[in-house]
């Protein structure tokens, strides 16, 4: 797994370092709470996540967590538009039924949008599938072809090209590696690519939610 | 007190009467309606800020007699499991209140009381009343314990439905909200099932217009329902690992009588059903179950705007009666109304029942998001669940 520093691990610790003071955080499958529960520690944001998973739900009320029973793919439809500073999907967006319209919600309902994802391009994978010719089992995708909950597979570079093809706008990139973080060829030596993300400045859905708020 | 374990032991019902003319209290019918009785019970120590005060609100056939035991009993009260020292609503830490509601038959004013006027029971003479005149009612009670605020408001079923519109209600009164197996309003299907106890109450011969007291009860049509009743709580599953297809004794081909333990088993509670249970008290407490409506042609997040008290919201499964479709309505409205909230699905095979039967998880739920609700918002820092 990726290194943890205090007990906190690295992908968390650069998402505590993006979400601002007080901040409203939507975390989409929030899992047992950790993230969240170090969010609220450090930044004291107004938390709610949304998980599947019943002891994972536990976990969460035990910290003390508001969290949804419910799934990701149907769970953003019920939140109005701009209803959190930041709607965080971290290594839950390949886990989904359908990534793209998931993200397109997420940015309705967020201002930002941080993404976690595992690169399947990592060079680790790469030596697996080329030269042992096995479905790829690494740090970031510790799962075995049979046991996996991932649903789809994509690179870092492949989240960047669809990002530019919906004119998402990118506005920060963090690549985790095995030990550190990564600064030349993500693709190949990241484990993990975290993004910030919103939608195109002046995009319609964005008009719509201001003239809403307005009206209420 | 008597300690027993993690129980209560020993409890006692008390009353307290209020709107007596000309302050009668003034019923959603317009109509006004006193003097009015609540028996109740309260468990724990209510704390000098009176601050740690939760109202238990029991669902269509509950009463007061929410946990610990009565002098001669040998069962405890109906959520025994849920209220202790240690347990779910601790009363280490809080003052738990339940009352039995207006309309019903374990203490409170309903119609099998008796009418001062007449000297006679009310029977149909009773005022027709909704869930939010129980509401009322109790608010009344909760004023004269000397409580400003309630810590939390939580019930199953109708006791869902009583949280729902003690909030709506009474927002700056209640800390947080706890509805468990419950519905913001009354589906078709629901209001059907009620009906279908209504008519079998009323096509009993003894039911007599609902002027039966000192004569022979209207027994074989409250059982009817209660059977009805007790289907819609079970689920497919918990019903089929109960009963199964067992015979009683062995397959004898006898003409209708209760051959099948299943048959057994509801004519057994349909028939015990009388001796706890007053007709006409059912047909008025149906009837305002079938008439709750929160939202009441509004959206439900309009009600709920400006609320600012958690809620936890559970639902199960396997529950058929109040499916968490309904549940997940309530949860909804939160998010819309920018309410915090928690909202679980809970794993059952117990059908509606599984709120008064899956105590370990929803135990869990309760305890945990009390303790925020009591600390305030604080995050622990860790968890080694």
């Amino acid at each position: 797994m990726l290194p943890t520093a205090n007990g906190i691990k690295p992908d968390h610790r650069i998402i505590a370092e993006i979400v601002t003071t007080s901040s409203s955080v939507l975390d989409l499958g929030c899992g047992d709470g950790e993230l969240l529960a170090l969010l609220v520690r450090e930044k004291n944001v107004r938390a709610q996540g949304i998980e599947v998973d019943d002891k994972a739900i536990f976990a969460c009320v035990k910290r003390g967590l508001s969290v949804f029973h419910g799934d990701i793919d149907s769970g953003l439809s019920d939140y109005e538009d701009t209803s959190f500073d930041f709607v965080i999907l971290n290594q839950s967006l390949q886990q989904v039924k359908q990534p793209s319209a998931v993200v397109q919600e997420a940015l309705r309902v967020g201002r930002k949008v941080i993404i976690g994802i595992p690169n399947f391009a990592h060079i680790n994978a790469r030596i697996q599938i080329f030269f042992r010719g096995r479905t790829p089992v690494t740090g970031a995708l510790p799962y075995e072809w049979h046991d996996t909950p991932n649903l789809h597979f994509l690179s870092i570079l492949d989240f960047m090209e669809y990002c530019g093809k919906r004119r998402i706008i990118i506005e920060e990139v963090h690549f985790i590696g095995t030990k550190r973080r990564v600064r030349r060829f993500p693709n190949l030596f990241a484990q993990t690519g975290l993004f910030v993300v919103s939608g195109k400045k002046g995009d319609a859905q964005e008009q719509n939610s201001q003239e809403k708020q307005d009206g209420s | 007190m008597v300690k027993q374990n993690n129980n209560i032991g020993i409890v006692e019902t008390r009353y307290y009467t209020f709107a007596y003319p000309p302050s009668e209290l003034e019923l959603e019918s317009g109509e006004k309606f006193g003097p009015i009785t609540l028996a109740y019970e309260t468990y724990g120590k209510l704390n000098s800020e009176k601050s740690n005060a939760i109202l238990i609100l029991h669902a269509l056939t509950g009463d007061a007699h929410a946990a610990g035991l009565h002098p001669d009993d040998k069962d405890p009260g109906w959520w025994d499991n849920m209220i202790g020292p240690g347990k779910a609503f601790d009363t280490h830490q809080y003052f738990v209140i339940c009352s039995n509601v207006l309309g019903g038959c374990k203490g409170s004013t309903g119609p099998s009381s008796i009418n001062p006027l007449s000297g006679k029971p009310y029977g149909l003479q009773f005022p027709v009343i909704t869930i939010k005149d129980m509401v009322n009612a109790q608010r009344h009670l909760i004023d004269d314990l000397g409580i400003d605020k309630l810590l939390a408001v939580a019930g199953g079923s109708m006791g869902g439905m009583q949280a729902l519109q003690w909030v709506a209600s009474y927002p700056d009164k209640v800390r947080s909200v706890i509805p468990v197996a419950t519905t913001a309003n009354h589906s078709s299907q629901q209001i059907a099932f009620n009906e279908v106890g209504r008519q079998a109450i009323m096509a009993d011969p003894n039911w007599n217009e609902g002027d039966y007291y000192g004569r022979e009860l209207p027994a074989k049509g409250l059982s009817v329902a209660r059977m009805v009743g007790h289907i819609t709580y079970m689920s497919d599953v918990s019903m089929g690992e109960k009963f199964g297809r067992k015979f009683k004794n062995t397959k004898q081909l006898l003409k209708f009588s209760p051959e099948f333990e299943v048959e057994g088993y509801l004519q057994y509670r349909g028939d015990n059903f009388i001796k706890r249970f007053d007709p006409n008290s059912y047909l008025y407490i149906t009837k305002a179950i079938d008439y709750f409506d929160l939202a009441n042609g509004k959206g439900l997040r309009e009600v709920f705007r400006g609320i600012e008290s958690p809620f936890l919201v559970i639902a199960f499964k396997s529950d058929w009666l109040y499916p968490a479709y309904q549940s997940q309505e309530i949860a909804k409205a939160c998010k819309l109304a920018g309410i915090e909230a928690i909202y679980c699905e809970l794993n059952s095979n117990y059908g509606h029942d599984a709120f008064l039967i899956e105590v370990e998880e929803q135990s869990h739920l309760i305890k945990y998001f009390l303790r925020k609700v009591t600390k305030g918002y604080r995050v622990a820092d860790a968890s080694n669940s």
